[in-house]
């Protein structure tokens, strides 16, 4: 089965981002495709490479980044809901005139019509939030 | 998933509902969620919206938020006609614990109870809940 997979809460704070990681990895032992994570409200944070978890704690960014890039996995991060939370990659920092940009590998920002694309594509598309 | 899904011009119409549970204001779910809403009318999908608990709130008419320093947004909820977005589902028990009735809300729903709404939810293809 082909699940898309939408996240809405940010890192650490929530549990939902370790429910749908957990749940990709578990879909994928199965057998099935995980064809795209799309990130939304505070789920944005999710794709910042600057978070410095503590060493003996699990690293949520870099754990995304891994599985997406073994498993081919289009992780997507809102623009618009990236913009007003300071998630930049390179082209929106050049183009808004900002200093820096931050997105982890293996994540890129695109609209909101990723989402419904998902929807429609996908088995499932499956919710994780508050 | 519904097993009557229509293929027009190649493309797939899905049966979206999205369902908005929290108060206009407090949080940024119902404005983020009404964006996705406007998005999704450009794939021509069949969408419909629910509202349900704190989410009935979003509908009031009358909202002022000078004080909060915030845009009033629910005037775009009386735009969505003018999108082919007609179908509005509100949960009875959510208004009346709410001390509110239709004659509150500034567009035309379809009030239901709950039991009616489970089975909207159940013919859909994709919920995204906000």
């Amino acid at each position: 089965m082909k699940f898309a997979i939408m996240v809405s809460e940010g890192p650490y704070t929530h549990q939902a981002t370790d429910s749908a990681y957990q749940f990709a990895k578990a879909a994928i032992a199965k057998g099935h495709e995980v064809t795209r994570v799309f990130f939304y409200h505070d789920g944005v944070n999710n794709g910042t490479r600057l978070t410095v978890p503590p060493q003996d704690d699990r690293n949520i960014v870099n754990r995304w980044s891994e599985i997406a890039t073994q498993n081919n996995i289009d992780l997507v991060i809102c623009i618009a809901a990236a913009q007003r939370r300071g998630l930049l990659d390179e082209n929106e920092a050049k183009r808004q005139g900002k200093d820096a940009n931050n997105i982890a590998p293996g994540f890129r920002i695109s609209g909101l019509g990723q989402l419904v694309e998902a929807g429609i594509q996908s088995d499932r598309l499956v919710v994780f939030g508050d | 998933m519904s097993d009557d899904m229509d293929f027009e011009e190649g493309g797939t119409i899905k049966k979206f509902m999205f369902v908005n549970r929290k108060a206009p204001y407090g949080t940024i779910y119902a404005l983020e969620g009404l964006e996705v809403v406007l998005i999704s009318a450009a794939f021509d999908q069949d969408v419909s919206l629910a509202f349900v608990d704190d989410g009935v709130f979003q509908l009031v008419k009358g909202q002022k938020t000078d004080g909060i320093e915030m845009k009033n947004f629910s005037p775009t909820y009386r735009a969505l006609e003018g999108y082919d977005i007609e179908k509005l589902y509100v949960d009875r028990e959510s208004l009346e614990a709410r001390g509110l009735s239709e004659d509150d809300l500034l567009v035309d729903v379809q009030v239901m109870s709950a039991a009616e709404m489970g089975d909207m939810m159940a013919q859909q293809d994709v919920v995204i809940s906000f």
